[in-house]
């Protein structure tokens, strides 16, 4: 291990706290399953398939089926009539088709870690929110803060999003083949960003990492945000990330204009990758 | 939080039954706000002016035990009131003690007729129109709808509101739409809040307009009102108002024709538009516009500053 400078801060005693985590030690308990286990992620058979009518049902009957389905091995899932419902397709932390025959309301699909979601209609606002892993495509248009927090997997809009899109984005892939509103890439920390129409004012405010790809216009660009310099390797991805749902930018992904963050947040790339981990 | 809606057919005539469907939108929107529900529709306009207001809030019957003395003579007092202004009362309803509903024929001025009916204490105008019907009340669209009779009421669109009372108090005063006075049918419902209500309020009370709430909604019908009275049309006076405003907010107008639509240019309030050949429905969320329909439909959300006005 590095020597410590000894520093005024360091004379302080601001470097001599053992850090044991203490907070773990006192809630563990190795008796508890949830604490060795993925909780509420079941084996699923991609050869079973279920089907739910939810005309008559509430989010949280259409979220108890889904589990129920998945619990006895079902790996595809189809939800009919969820008539914009709020919050339905949330929490699976498991492989999972499932399908949306129609438009599903806000917070729909959100903290979802693995499941490949296809919705047929639209969503509304903050579609995805804080997702793991996994893909979402909507056929339609969505809300505002699209993927708001998302940590990994793609999310897709063949249509149009509000504002906000990718707020706090953390990871993962936004894709979208229309217009985004304003404020899309508002603290934008990791992940990509592609918009194949237009982009409304301040993209990418105060965002400290990641890329936005623009085939549009943008409207104004947010603080710390500045134009990137498009390489091959932007080239490729975009056309292999694109072909993968079928989506082409309307001017070629070489004319894409490409956004990067122009100011590195103070200490951020001094960080350890356990440390980022922790942050991120 | 709350929660807005409105509804505009196109070539349907007056025959559609927008109460029933304005009450399924709102009744959709209620966890928005449970507190007050609100409708300003507009059917048929037989030549008379309707005149929709109340003599005390709801709550008044329960905490006074002359209450009902009091509401007797303010009635008797608008109705006199009228008769000295040459205001003749044609028709009159009463869904409640203290709502009330009058057709009457008049050719004067309709801002003094106002006035004059509301310096009675405790009498407030919801609306005066040839087609407006303005009515709100306290609780979900279901009881307002019930209480009002609304769901035989056919017209050609509508707006309504579902409340959720963050800045002022409970009771019908601050419920919405609110009539943009002295404007004969002219309507507004808001979802937001607007920082600078009480510096844009004072500006306006000294040019001569009239707030009867501290709802900084109030704000947004009497700013329509002070630029139609310029001679702006809708839309221009809805385009303005984006500059005006301080706050976050998405707000439905609508006149005797026309329905119009306006977000904040930070887009931070929610609104989702069906944009049909002949019909068009707007509301905070889908939900309630998919109690219009059996199948899938196209929807959008309006971007920051965005103004869209429709015509039946």
């Amino acid at each position: 291990m590095a020597e410590l400078k000894k520093d005024s801060s360091y004379e302080m005693g601001l470097h001599q706290e053992q850090l044991k985590g203490r907070t773990q030690q006192k809630f563990f308990s190795i008796d508890e399953s949830a604490n060795l286990t993925y909780f509420h992620s079941f084996e699923v058979d991609t050869n079973k398939s279920a089907t739910i009518d939810a005309l008559d049902m509430t989010p949280r009957e259409i979220n108890r089926e889904i589990r129920a389905l998945m619990e006895s091995g079902i790996g595809n899932i189809t939800v009919d009539n969820p008539m914009s419902r709020h919050g339905v397709g949330v929490g699976i932390l498991n492989r999972l088709n499932l399908t949306f025959s129609d438009s599903l309301g806000y917070f729909g699909c959100g903290l979802i870690d693995g499941p490949n979601v296809h919705i047929k209609g639209r969503v509304g606002w903050s579609c995805a929110e804080n997702m793991m892993a996994g893909t979402v495509v909507i056929d339609g248009n969505a809300g505002s803060t699209f993927g708001a927090a998302i940590r990994g997997g793609d999310l897709v809009c063949k249509g149009s999003v509000g504002a906000r899109t990718g707020i706090d984005q953390k990871g993962g892939t936004i894709i979208v083949g229309g217009k985004t509103g304003a404020f899309s890439g508002f603290m934008m920390q990791r992940g990509r960003m592609i918009v194949l129409g237009d982009a409304g004012m301040n993209l990418g405010d105060s965002m400290y990492d990641g890329t936005i790809y623009v085939g549009g216009e943008v409207e104004e660009l947010g603080v710390d945000c500045v134009p990137g310099e498009m390489t091959e390797l932007d080239v490729r991805y975009l056309t292999e990330k694109l072909g993968n749902y079928d989506m082409k930018a309307p001017n070629g992904v070489e004319k894409m204009q490409k956004y990067v963050s122009g100011k590195t947040l103070w200490n951020y790339d001094n960080l350890e990758p356990a440390e980022k981990k922790l942050i991120l | 939080m709350c929660g807005i809606a409105g509804i505009i057919h196109k070539n349907a005539g007056k025959d559609v039954n927008i109460g029933e469907q304005m009450t399924a939108m709102l009744q959709a929107l209620k966890h928005r706000g449970p507190d007050s529900t609100g409708y300003a529709m507009y059917g048929e306009d037989n030549g008379n002016n309707v005149v929709r207001f109340k003599v005390a809030e709801a709550a008044d019957l329960e905490g006074s035990f002359d209450i009902h003395a009091a509401i007797e003579d303010r009635v008797a007092a608008v109705n006199s009131r009228m008769d000295d202004l040459g205001a003749k009362i044609v028709k009159k309803e009463s869904a409640t003690e203290y709502s009330h509903r009058y057709e009457i024929q008049f050719s004067g001025d309709m801002k003094k007729l106002a006035d004059f009916v509301e310096d009675i204490e405790g009498v407030e105008i919801l609306s005066i129109g040839n087609s407006l019907e303005l009515i709100k009340d306290l609780g979900d669209a279901a009881v307002v709808s019930e209480q009002y009779g609304l769901n035989q009421f056919n017209g050609t669109h509508g707006i309504g509101h579902t409340r959720m009372a963050t800045e002022s108090d409970v009771d019908i005063r601050s419920a919405h739409p609110y009539w943009a006075y002295p404007f004969s049918d002219v309507a507004v419902v808001h979802n937001g809040q607007l920082t600078n209500y009480w510096t844009n309020r004072r500006a306006l009370e000294l040019k001569g307009h009239r707030f009867s709430s501290n709802c900084d909604s109030e704000l947004i019908a009497v700013y329509i009102a002070e630029r139609m009275s310029q001679g702006k049309d809708l839309e221009s006076a809805m385009k303005d108002s984006v500059e005006y405003l301080d706050g976050v907010f998405t707000y439905l107008v609508a006149t005797k024709d026309q329905l119009g639509m306006a977000k904040d240019v930070m887009a931070a309030k929610p609104m989702v538009v069906y944009e049909g050949d002949d019909m068009i429905a707007l509301a905070s969320e889908e939900v309630a516009i998919r109690t219009l329909f059996d199948h899938r439909i196209e929807t959008f959300d309006p971007y920051h500053g965005e103004v869209k006005v429709w015509q039946n």
